[in-house]
């Protein structure tokens, strides 16, 4: 590709860096939003923003959520910029997603268990109509409690599990035999190769783009790639995070993470060496992230689809189409691109049209 | 782990700083940097091969330390907190004598910036063998007197060089000077060349 | 989820470590606004010098396959954290979520504090146990919100055990 160097520009664009400034800040008689009512009052986007830039920190992602004027992905691209600045201290324990503090928990599968059907703060309900008086800054009252029995809120898959329904979680080959687990692969430190084990997937999905996984979901449910797919559990909560210094040699708790999961549960006819039993899709996302964690469990079990010797066929079950396009970063760095100069290739272009039409009129003359 | 010695004062800016000299002395082969200044690392770790690890080595690296460096392993696992690995797969290692270097990794073809980085501590940068280097970056030859390196220092590294662009590179080190000796000089005993 | 008072982390036997563990918990939820109301009906910490530190970095956070399965990365957190040594040589550490350095300097000296029979119950009763009262305060009112959503069925065989 050819980048013709131009210059000349740079007046123009310290010009047009001074207007976002200030289109940016907008009209000043309106006071200017604070990050903290972003991180407070806008927790859903700050949420996403995590997830895509895939670094957890509320006032980083509420404080370029306003740098990017709102705009989600320029936002979760500056996070992943800043995270490039700071050094990897370690990694965590896999957090405990059993034993979080639970604000939401739902089964579409079993009416009745062990915790039961907690809703938490949900939008499932409500009726979409424009609330003008939450508009006008009606405080709400406080939400009402109860008492919570205590009752241990277990996994809804190890229901299933004890009667050998459905699948074991995916295990790492040493995990059975007691051996040490191997570290994980890290896509931020090792490019991308197909294939592509689960744990690479796992980590590509969880900071993709939650509209492009979104539609890979949505396509699987409409016969790309046909599964009949049931909400095992969805739980949204706080998990504490563990890591082990070296200086210490003993693990601490450094402080807690929203989480949602998704245990997607999907039917699977047996193979020659499985009985019929239901499969699982995972999705683990940072922050309070239903559409995308639901979403991530879906895609997550359509690329399964090879491991479980169906035949794949559609988009959502093809990995080097689902990986190469799900980060937001690099989708948007290449089709943005395009924006940029290519004076030179398309002179060349333009030098080869006008050739062919000339080489086309004369040989129509001829 | 007890550590009751600190590391850079200022993380950033002397890390950057001690990369600069790093930098320098492996695009110049044979001149000596300085690095370190003001560091206060455990007995028998000088101040430059220190300011080599608080630049280089972090968690994502592997590092081998010498026997001889056993009393700096607490200060150097807390401040680095790379992971201890064998010579023959580690990416840095920090030595009081001469490794055997055909024993390290040298990287591959295909990624031959995997090859291990040997940071030395000898006793001077300024007397003892001397050796004429050459080769990119060197203009025109050069004489440096190294004292620490074994006899047969010359020969052991024609091997290294050879592998190219596969290969270990050096960086020696004494109290707070340093210089470094990449996989592409070529070096031979001075006398040899009088 | 913060532990309580009695648990230990996972993948950790009830070890010596336990009593520290939890005060780091508890001082790595709590930032520097909410410690230093806390300080100033005690004398002043000891004197202190700072091995590393203050410094934010990231903890590459790691889940498991369907929740209990093979590890994977799903995405860093940013983490500040600070080692000091006191007048009296007792090393403190912390590794604080977020990227308040004076939360994590703050909270290494008290480390290193509680680590000295003299002060420990001191701070343990002056800064820990408030601390830890109103962190658990908090998680029991999220626990009553989540429990005044739970779905209530009615279905035949609860009618009539309840008629």
């Amino acid at each position: 590709m050819a980048y013709v160097a131009v210059k000349g520009g740079e007046r123009a664009i310290d010009n047009a860096h001074a207007w976002l400034a200030e289109d940016r800040r907008g009209n000043p008689s309106i006071p200017p939003i604070d990050t903290a009512q972003i991180r407070e009052q806008l927790g859903r986007s700050v949420d996403r923003v995590m997830a895509e830039g895939s670094l957890y920190d509320e006032e980083l992602a509420a404080l370029a959520i306003r740098q990017a004027q709102g705009d989600l992905i320029e936002a979760a691209f500056l996070v992943r910029a800043y995270r490039t600045t700071l050094p990897r201290f370690t990694a965590s324990a896999p957090v405990d997603t059993a034993g979080m503090g639970i604000r939401r928990r739902i089964s579409a599968v079993f009416k009745d268990m062990p915790g039961g059907q907690i809703l938490g703060p949900t939008y499932d309900y409500t009726h979409r109509l424009i609330d003008f008086a939450e508009a006008a800054g009606f405080a709400p009252p406080p939400a009402p409690e109860m008492d919570s029995d205590g009752i241990a809120i277990g996994r809804i898959n190890d229901i299933l599990d004890s009667e050998g329904l459905i699948e074991a979680d995916g295990r790492a080959d040493g995990m059975a035999h007691g051996k040490a687990e191997s570290e994980p692969g890290d896509l931020t430190r090792t490019p991308l190769a197909f294939p592509a084990a689960r744990d690479i997937r796992l980590q590509s999905l969880a900071r993709g783009d939650e509209g492009f996984l979104l539609a890979m979901a949505y396509s699987t449910q409409r016969g790309w790639g046909g599964s009949h797919p049931f909400v095992g559990e969805i739980r949204v909560g706080e998990a504490s995070v563990d890591i082990t210094p070296p200086e210490l040699g003993f693990p601490i708790d450094i402080g807690d993470i929203t989480l949602t999961e998704c245990q997607m549960v999907n039917q699977f006819a047996g193979s020659k060496t499985q009985p019929p039993q239901f499969t699982r899709g995972y999705g683990l996302v940072f922050g309070h992230a239903e559409r995308k964690a639901m979403s991530m469990a879906l895609v997550d079990r359509a690329l399964r689809a090879e491991e479980l010797g169906e035949t794949a066929t559609a988009p959502a079950q093809n990995q080097e189409f689902v990986l190469y396009h799900c980060d937001n970063i690099e989708a948007t760095g290449f089709v943005e691109h395009l924006k940029l100069p290519h004076y030179v290739d398309f002179q060349s272009e333009l030098e080869t049209i006008r050739r062919m039409r000339a080489d086309a009129q004369k040989e129509y003359a001829a | 782990m007890s550590v009751s010695l600190p590391g850079f004062a200022d993380p950033v800016l002397s890390a950057q700083s001690s990369f600069r000299a790093i930098l320098d002395a492996m695009s110049r082969p044979g001149t000596v940097h300085t690095a370190g200044h003001g560091l206060t690392p455990p007995a028998p770790l000088g101040q430059a091969a220190a300011a080599c690890l608080l630049t280089l080595v972090d968690a994502e690296t592997t590092l081998c330390l010498d026997d001889a460096l056993e009393t700096t392993r607490d200060w150097i696992g807390f401040h680095c907190a790379a992971p201890r690995s064998p010579a023959a797969t580690a990416g840095f290692l920090m030595c009081h004598e001469l490794p055997d270097l055909a024993a390290l990794d040298a990287g591959s073809d295909d990624a031959p910036q995997d090859g291990a980085t040997v940071v030395l501590q000898v006793a001077s940068l300024c007397a003892g063998q001397r050796l004429t280097l050459s080769g990119p970056g060197l203009p025109s030859p050069a004489t440096v007197a190294i004292n620490g390196l074994p006899a047969d220092f010359a020969e052991r590294w024609a091997a290294n060089h050879a592998l190219f662009p596969r290969g270990v590179d050096l960086i020696l080190c004494a109290g707070d000077a340093l210089l470094a000796l990449p996989r592409t000089v070529r070096i031979t005993h001075a006398h040899k060349e009088a | 989820m913060q532990p309580d008072p009695s648990h230990t982390p996972p993948n950790s036997l009830p070890n010596a470590h336990a009593a520290r563990q939890r005060w780091m918990a508890v001082l790595a939820r709590a930032s520097h606004a909410d410690i230093v109301p806390l300080l100033a009906h005690m004398p002043a910490l000891p004197a202190h010098s700072v091995l590393r530190g203050p410094e934010s970095g990231l903890v590459m956070v790691r889940g498991r396959t369907g929740g209990a399965g093979a590890a994977f990365n799903m995405g860093e957190m940013s983490v500040t954290r600070c080692t000091v040594r006191d007048s009296d040589g007792r090393v403190g550490h912390a590794y604080v979520a977020g990227r308040d350095r004076d939360q994590a300097e703050l909270a290494a000296r008290l480390d290193a504090a509680l680590q000295d029979a003299a002060w420990h119950a001191r701070i343990e009763t002056s800064v820990i146990a408030p601390l830890a009262q109103s962190q658990a305060a908090k998680r029991a009112t999220e626990a009553r919100k989540a429990a005044a959503t739970r779905v209530q069925f009615f279905t035949l065989a609860t009618m009539r055990s309840g008629s």
